[in-house]
């Protein structure tokens, strides 16, 4: 293989890779900057999302709708565990929270493998994008290029609800200071439930997106957590920005490492992101430390 | 303070004459509960004493557990089993703490857990670390003439060195260096402002935990036989944490107890039912909801955790 198509071809593997890490951090980053939570049970709603994908796909045969029902089934999910487990716990110590999602993890992934089995699965791409394409000379599976633009389409969607509507204002101001924006009447504790609920129907989906691409096991959820969460560190925490720019580095790196360098392809990430911390230790266009 | 010596020194008798009344698997769970009891307890120096929340505990078992490994096969002796295991996770975590302690709370825990993965990713694919088969048929070592490859003497030989770890930790919280490690759990900002290098005794506190987790490892590996790169996963972490908040932090004894308790409640499960990760993942949620403190502080009635 040529140099320009193999690099184009690993850039756009890259660059899908770097989206769903996208979809699945940024709900990781804002429930970070809202809750000051670190869920470690993201990668759960990852995994849930692909099998709440491949339940609906036994059962309609139709990809699209389990693109719409993966994330609203894994953002109820995610309501209960707040409103249930997570609520009770926000005056305490922030440990108590880690060490709660942490047991999800456990629980998550052995109630999916009792109801689907431990076997991997795979999830077959639309009708639509099952085929592949020449792009300047690389073929590129079509449904990768979809992952692709769907993702960017996704990251613009976000910011113009971040930054452009009512409701974002709302959030960035619970980001800033969450006992500030209670103050002045917006009622928080729905905000919390419906941004924790948001962040993990983006980890079920990005988790159903993936599926066509990665195929779906248990064990794929505590698998994806450590390069989302280093795409946060990396981009900084609570920012959009930060989730988006970070994710596409890491998108990059891992994928050409794999492909370059292949004795250090997963150790290169952990530089990355050790180099950020000593460089600039609140990540890219993360806020000072306090 | 004498009852108490008294106690433990019981104890310590007592786990060392147990393979005379009891058969092969309690004997095999109880020094799969001791191995793990130093090194929840070493994370505990961390998480109960100095208030560090370390997600990366698994770097210095993994490390450990495969220093011994390649040692003990090149010479099965004492260095192999045990020094070198434990200047290799001091090293670590040396470097490891130096990179860490410059941020806390929640960075800390994620640059810990990143760190980590970090040592996994590079055991679960280097050929020369056995890839993800990892080293197998490690012999025991010989010590002071004594072959460990003899279950008797293997089991002594854990009980003492673990009595050994116990009481260095012990020592080690009860001293001057302890009560800063304390200070600085309570407000950190107030030991640097009566003039402690906090950062200091930080590292110091992480390396020191980090060796011990490292022998725990390596006495692992010597008694498994064999080391994977599941060593290394963070979930080992998650574990150990698991183990040490089941137990109550900041006691030392609560981390023995916790691992107790996961060990046994992992063979009795798996012995009715395959559904190991659920009961553990719920038990867990249920301590962290409802008895902060751990079996320690139900006992003692004390309700939230010193956090």
């Amino acid at each position: 293989m040529s140099f320009v198509p193999d690099f184009f071809g690993q850039a756009l593997n890259g660059l899908s890779y770097g989206v769903l890490l996208f979809l699945l951090s940024v709900g990781l980053t804002l429930i970070f900057g809202m809750l000051d939570v670190v869920n470690l049970a993201h990668g759960s709603f990852y995994m849930l999302g692909a099998y709440a994908g491949l339940a609906t796909i036994a059962a309609t045969g139709n990809y699209w709708l389990a693109m719409l029902v993966a994330p609203l089934a894994v953002g109820a999910i995610g309501a209960l565990l707040e409103r249930a487990c997570l609520r009770p716990l926000y005056g305490r110590s922030p440990l108590d929270q880690v060490l709660l999602t942490f047991g999800f993890i456990y629980l998550f992934e052995d109630l999916v493998k009792w109801i689907w089995g431990g076997r991997i699965r795979s999830i077959p791409p639309p009708e639509a994008f099952s085929g592949s394409v020449q792009f300047l000379g690389a073929t590129v599976p079509s449904y990768r290029l979809f992952v692709i633009v769907f993702g960017l389409v996704m990251a613009v969607a976000l910011w113009l609800l971040i930054e452009r509507t009512r409701l974002g204002a709302i959030i960035r101001a619970g980001v800033f200071d969450a006992e500030m924006t209670a103050g002045v009447g917006v009622n928080i504790d729905l905000v919390f439930t419906g941004v924790f609920a948001f962040g993990a129907a983006l980890g079920g989906l990005s988790g159903v997106i993936a599926g066509p691409i990665q195929s779906a096991s248990p064990p794929m959820g505590a698998g994806i957590l450590i390069p989302a969460l280093i795409v946060v560190v990396v981009g900084g925490l609570g920012s959009l920005k930060g989730s988006l720019v970070g994710s596409l580095i890491i998108g990059q790196a891992e994928t050409f490492g794999k492909a370059w360098l292949p004795g250090a392809s997963m150790v290169i990430i952990y530089v990355i992101m050790a180099l950020v911390v000593l460089l600039r230790p609140q990540g890219l266009f993360g806020r000072a430390l306090k | 303070m004498i009852a108490r010596l008294l106690g433990v020194g019981a104890l310590v008798v007592a786990a060392a004459v147990f393979p005379a009344v009891a058969g092969a698997y309690p004997v095999k769970l109880l020094q799969e509960i001791l191995v793990w009891g130093v090194f929840a307890m070493s994370l505990d120096l961390l998480l109960g004493y100095a208030g560090m929340v370390s997600f990366g505990h698994s770097a210095f078992f993994g490390i450990g557990g495969y220093v011994a490994a390649l040692a003990l096969k090149q010479s099965p002796h004492l260095l192999s089993a045990l020094v070198l295991p434990a200047l290799a996770a001091a090293l670590a975590a040396l470097v490891i703490g130096f990179f860490s302690i410059r941020v806390s709370g929640v960075y800390f825990i994620m640059l810990t857990l990143a760190l980590s993965q970090m040592f996994y990713a590079y055991a679960f694919q280097v050929a020369w670390l056995g890839a993800e088969d990892g080293i197998i048929g490690v012999p025991r070592p010989r010590l002071l003439g004594l072959d460990l490859a003899n279950a008797t003497a293997f089991h002594l030989y854990l009980v003492a060195l673990i009595g050994l770890a116990a009481l260095v930790l012990w020592r080690v919280v009860r001293s001057p260096f302890g009560h800063v490690l304390r200070g600085i759990q309570e407000n950190e900002g107030r030991m640097e402002a009566v003039g402690y290098a906090v950062q200091r005794y930080k590292l110091v506190a992480f390396v020191m935990a980090g060796t011990l987790g490292g022998v725990a490892g390596s006495l692992y590996t010597q008694f498994v036989g064999s080391i994977t790169p599941d060593a290394f996963f963070w979930t080992t972490s998650g574990e150990a944490l698991l183990m040490v908040i089941i137990g109550g932090t900041g006691t030392l004894w609560g981390a023995l107890l916790g691992a107790g308790a996961f060990i046994l409640l992992q063979s009795l499960v798996s012995s009715y039912t395959e559904r190991w990760m659920l009961i553990l993942g719920l038990t867990f949620v249920l301590f962290v909801l409802f008895a902060p403190g751990g079996i320690v502080g139900a006992l003692s009635g004390r309700v939230g955790r010193r956090a």
